[in-house]
């Protein structure tokens, strides 16, 4: 198994890299000037001079990129000249408030998504099909900024069972009931059009699984009918469940960006959305390869999760 | 054509089609209504709200129209989310062409870039290029486009891969023609319909992206505004005034939610394996549905009796009668054999005994199982559930498939014993051990921790009458065990079956299309066609004088070890349809005997004793011991 993991660790490094190749390609194709570009509104003759000696800007783009990629590696991610501050600190206090928002709703929805879809498909066109259905068609229709408006609306301003939003966290206060108040609206709005997904495709993937021969052997065995459906069954199914869990996990931190916008939410979406309004690219570039490696490792994390769960992968 | 038909079938899917059509006709025509200015301020009437001084959906936080700013705003929405489409195809497919025709080093650098860009959460990658570019809806378009463009590459490319070595393309290549000209003129019209197919699937999360782009302020900007901008400035006066933001959030849903609906409907209509139904999860035990009177049990003993089961298949407007009336008995001790063709109703009939008939489509119409006086036809589910593996229990036919892949054989076993037997873990296991064992399983204590793939046929087929065997049951169904076996094995399994059949007074109903099977393990023999035993008698006396002629066919199939050049006939045609058998003896078509009077009405299953046959022109006359 440590063999297997240092494998798919091993097979990461080029994608890494291919990351940061695209990144920087993207950042090289801003017009004009980069150190200017880079800078913005805070092109004093100082900071232009800094920062073309710390990304040697002068230089080649071959050169600049390695340059670049060699003061990542060293933790130094440049500085963020609308904040002040070093990039890496702000991106991993942004990302500390993210991974909260985001892991909750991965939690929720890979719960509720698996849950529903396994209800649906064993209650086959019963009511409970029929009403998981439905939902699951609006909760992939709607938009999440505008669920999540509509949840402030309803629960925060007339039912005023939740705060409208923000975090004390962010400030250095609060305590666990503090954040978990803040936190149940943003992770339910981010975990809705995953929980859809994921019914979605759990629903196939136990009709697919229900009918195979080894569900009948459970069923004459005796065995009884709900351990065949959440024991025999999902166990198998969630060999095709797994994987997409893994895409959602993308989905769910993409759309953190907005639902961090609805709520206020002190997360690294927010910080990204400003830096590009204050044209920070500093900190965008620090904040997207960061992240971006982030998930890169929690998708090896579900192939190991993967191979864990079907002794027939070869590790 | 018929997919218009199937997808106006599906009511939802049309319902959806003509909501899109609604919004995107009404987007199309917004110039020519008679509408304000959307972008007229009037700080004057700011916040009216709908239907206030002619404002229909009242005004913004500027007092601008609602309805001409949402109208507007959707034509916008759409129209950059169908660009944005375009150019994620159009760049898309260019590349996945490129890749898919030329294959080799240039395939493989396009295909690692395209992993790469897949690796990204794509909002990042969107984000990096509105960075980048600078914020605004040209920007915004070209971000999503390109966020989309690995999806179009890596589906194109695929069916390329596909198309670039068949025939057609290189007697093209042979004819001389460039690289240029066959891929316009050969891939590309064979790649488009994939790429709309593609297209309408993916328009849905364009235009959402898009929406979510300007509502976080980096798409349109003012005083122009899609939707998504539109829900993003209302986004301040939410609570004061949550009708500017429910107009465009509501718009969006409307959109992406016509165009989910129509896209599930494109979906099924396209896909043949939903179209048919097929997949349906059975339900814990077969539907019942018994018409008529219930025949009682006869009193000798039997632990297990059907008495004229009748299954059937009902799959739409379609009867497949499957079992169309058996009586079957077994006594303890005694070993049954259920022989005839693929089709010929065996394996329903052993299925429907403990109602493991996959239902839908199966429904057990008539008849009754009883076991020992009791009739499990109709039992609650729970009696029946009790009664599956204790007493009651099946080895089938291919133990690959029969086996939970994922889980360890000990653990299947334990399992079978635990859920009728209230023992601990390590009592189960030592249990499941021993039952290794007796199967003779070498290394049992190691081998209990293997899962099935780890196993050979034999080895797993031994595993699966452990099952069977765990709860010392009165019966054992098994259905056709040794199929899917080589020889040696088979004799080896047969002979262990024998075994504990005589140490256990176990009774096994053994079903098979093998005569050489049945000489060697079975007692007596029924013969099924068509879903009717067409004859029984004890196996000695059916094999050396098959009264039926179809039994009499049937072992004229079977080569015989050292006898020669004997002429082997196959019996000419096939076993008829189920679902609309003509009256009289089914066999009659491929008959050579037959007759006016066999095409017509009943024939009755007739005989002395333990022997009875299905036929009007027997091929022997019936005794109760010929041998």
């Amino acid at each position: 198994m440590t063999g297997y993991i240092l494998k798919r660790l091993l097979s990461a490094i080029p994608v890494l890299l291919g990351i940061t190749v695209i990144v920087f390609l993207i950042m090289a194709m801003i017009p004009g000037d980069p150190a200017l570009a880079i800078l913005g509104a805070y092109a004093t003759p100082e900071n232009v001079a800094k920062i073309n000696r710390d990304l040697g800007l002068d230089a080649p783009l071959v050169a600049r990129y390695f340059i670049w990629l060699g003061n990542m590696l060293t933790g130094d991610f440049g500085t963020s000249f609308s904040l002040n501050r070093p990039v890496i600190d702000e991106v991993l206090d942004r990302f500390s408030a993210t991974l909260l928002l985001a892991g909750t709703s991965f939690v929720l929805c890979s719960v509720l998504g698996i849950a529903a879809g396994v209800i649906s498909a064993a209650k086959q066109y019963g009511w409970a099909d029929k009403g998981i259905t439905f939902a699951v068609l609006l909760g992939i229709s709607i938009p999440s900024f505008f669920l999540g408006m509509m949840m402030i609306l309803i629960f925060a301003v007339e039912l005023r069972w939740f705060p409208v939003s923000g975090m004390k966290m962010a400030y250095g206060g609060g305590g666990f009931a503090d954040v978990a108040n803040h936190l149940i609206m943003p992770a339910f709005a981010l975990s809705v059009v995953a929980t859809g997904v994921v019914a979605r495709l759990s629903r196939s993937a136990m009709l697919e699984v229900l009918r195979q021969d080894f569900v009948r052997t459970a069923r004459a065995k005796g065995v009884r009918e709900g351990r065949v459906v959440w024991g025999h069954a999902l166990r198998a199914a969630m060999v095709s469940i797994i994987p997409v869990l893994g895409i959602q996990a993308g989905f769910v931190l993409s759309g953190a960006v907005y639902i961090e916008m609805v709520f206020q939410w002190p997360g690294v979406g927010r910080m990204l959305v400003d830096a590009i309004l204050k044209r920070d690219i500093l900190l965008v570039q620090g904040g997207v390869v960061f992240v971006a490696a982030c998930y890169v490792l929690f998708n090896i994390a579900v192939d190991v999760a993967q191979s864990l769960l079907d002794p027939r992968i070869k590790t | 054509m018929q997919f218009l038909t199937l997808l106006m079938r599906n009511r939802l899917a049309a319902a959806g089609g003509i909501v899109l059509s609604l919004v995107v006709l009404l987007a199309l025509v917004t110039p020519l209504l008679p509408l304000a200015n959307p972008d007229v301020t009037d700080t004057a009437n700011r916040f009216l709200m709908p239907g206030e001084q002619g404002h229909l959906l009242g005004t913004d936080h500027l007092g601008r129209d609602l309805l001409a700013r949402l109208l507007h705003g959707t034509r916008l929405s759409l129209a950059v989310g169908f660009a944005a489409a375009f150019f994620a195809a159009f760049f898309g497919a260019a590349i996945g062409i490129v890749a898919g025709y030329f294959g080799g080093r240039t395939d493989n650098l396009i295909m690692r870039g395209v992993d790469v860009l897949m690796a990204f959460p794509y909002i990042l990658l969107a984000l990096a290029i509105v960075a980048a570019l600078g914020p605004g809806l040209t920007n915004a378009l070209i971000a999503v486009a390109a966020v989309n463009i690995p999806f179009f590459a890596r589906n194109i490319r695929g069916v390329t891969v596909g198309l670039a070595h068949k025939e057609f393309v290189d007697a093209a290549r042979l004819a001389g023609l460039g690289h240029t000209r066959i891929i316009l003129t050969e891939i590309l019209p064979n790649v488009i319909p994939v790429i709309v197919i593609a297209m309408s699937t993916t328009i849905g999360w364009m235009i959402l992206e898009t929406a979510g782009l300007s509502f976080l302020g980096l798409g349109s900007q003012p005083p122009q505004a899609d939707l998504g901008s539109m829900l993003g400035e209302a986004r301040g006066a939410l609570i004061t005034n949550p009708h500017t933001s429910i107009v465009p959030g509501a718009m969006i849903l409307v959109i992406v939610m016509g165009i989910n609906l129509l896209g599930d409907g494109v979906r099924d209509a396209l896909d043949p394996r939903l179209r048919s139904g097929a997949l349906t999860r059975p339900m814990p035990a077969t539907r019942v549905d018994r018409q008529g009177l219930i025949p009682a049990p006869e009193q000798d003993g039997a632990v297990l009796n059907l008495r004229q089961l009748q299954t059937q298949f009902h799959v739409k407007d379609r009867i497949y009668r499957a079992v169309g009336g058996v009586d079957l008995k077994v006594a303890p001790g005694e070993c049954l054999g259920v022989i005839g063709e693929s089709g010929s109703g065996k394996s329903v009939t052993a299925l429907s005994i403990m109602g493991l008939v996959a239902s839908p489509p199966g429904v057990v119409t008539g008849g009754a199982v009883y076991y020992h006086q009791e009739d499990l036809v109709g039992a609650p589910y729970e009696r029946l559930r009790s009664l599956r593996g204790d007493k009651v229990a099946y080895i089938f036919q291919d133990p690959l498939a029969t086996l939970h892949p994922l889980y360890k054989v000990g653990d299947q076993l334990s399992e079978a014993i635990r859920v009728h037997h209230p023992v601990s873990r390590s009592e189960a296991r030592a249990r499941a051990i021993e039952l290794l064992k007796q199967v003779r399983i070498p290394n049992a204590e190691s081998r209990i921790d293997s899962y099935p793939h780890e196993m050979s046929g034999g080895m797993r087929q031994r595993v699966g009458i452990a099952m069977a065997l765990a709860n010392d049951p009165e019966v054992i169904i098994a259905d056709e065990p040794t199929t899917a076996l080589d020889v040696t094995v088979q004799a080896q399994i047969l002979s262990l079956l024998d075994e504990l059949r005589r140490e256990r007074g176990l009774a096994i109903v053994f079903i098979t299309h093998d005569f050489g099977v049945v000489a060697q393990l079975c007692d007596r023999v029924a013969v099924m066609y068509a879903g009717r035993i067409v004859e029984t008698g004890p196996t000695r006396t059916v094999l050396n004088a098959p009264a039926h002629p179809y039994t009499a066919r049937l072992i004229a199939c079977v080569p015989e070890l050292g006898e020669g050049r004997r002429r082997l006939e196959a019996i000419p045609g096939l076993p008829p349809a189920v679902d609309r058998l003509d009256p009289g003896c089914a066999f009659a078509p491929r008959c050579l005997k037959a007759s006016e009077a066999c095409r017509q009405g009943d024939i009755a299953l007739e005989g002395p004793g333990a022997r009875a046959v299905r036929c009007i022109h027997p091929e022997a006359e019936l005794s109760e011991d010929v041998a």
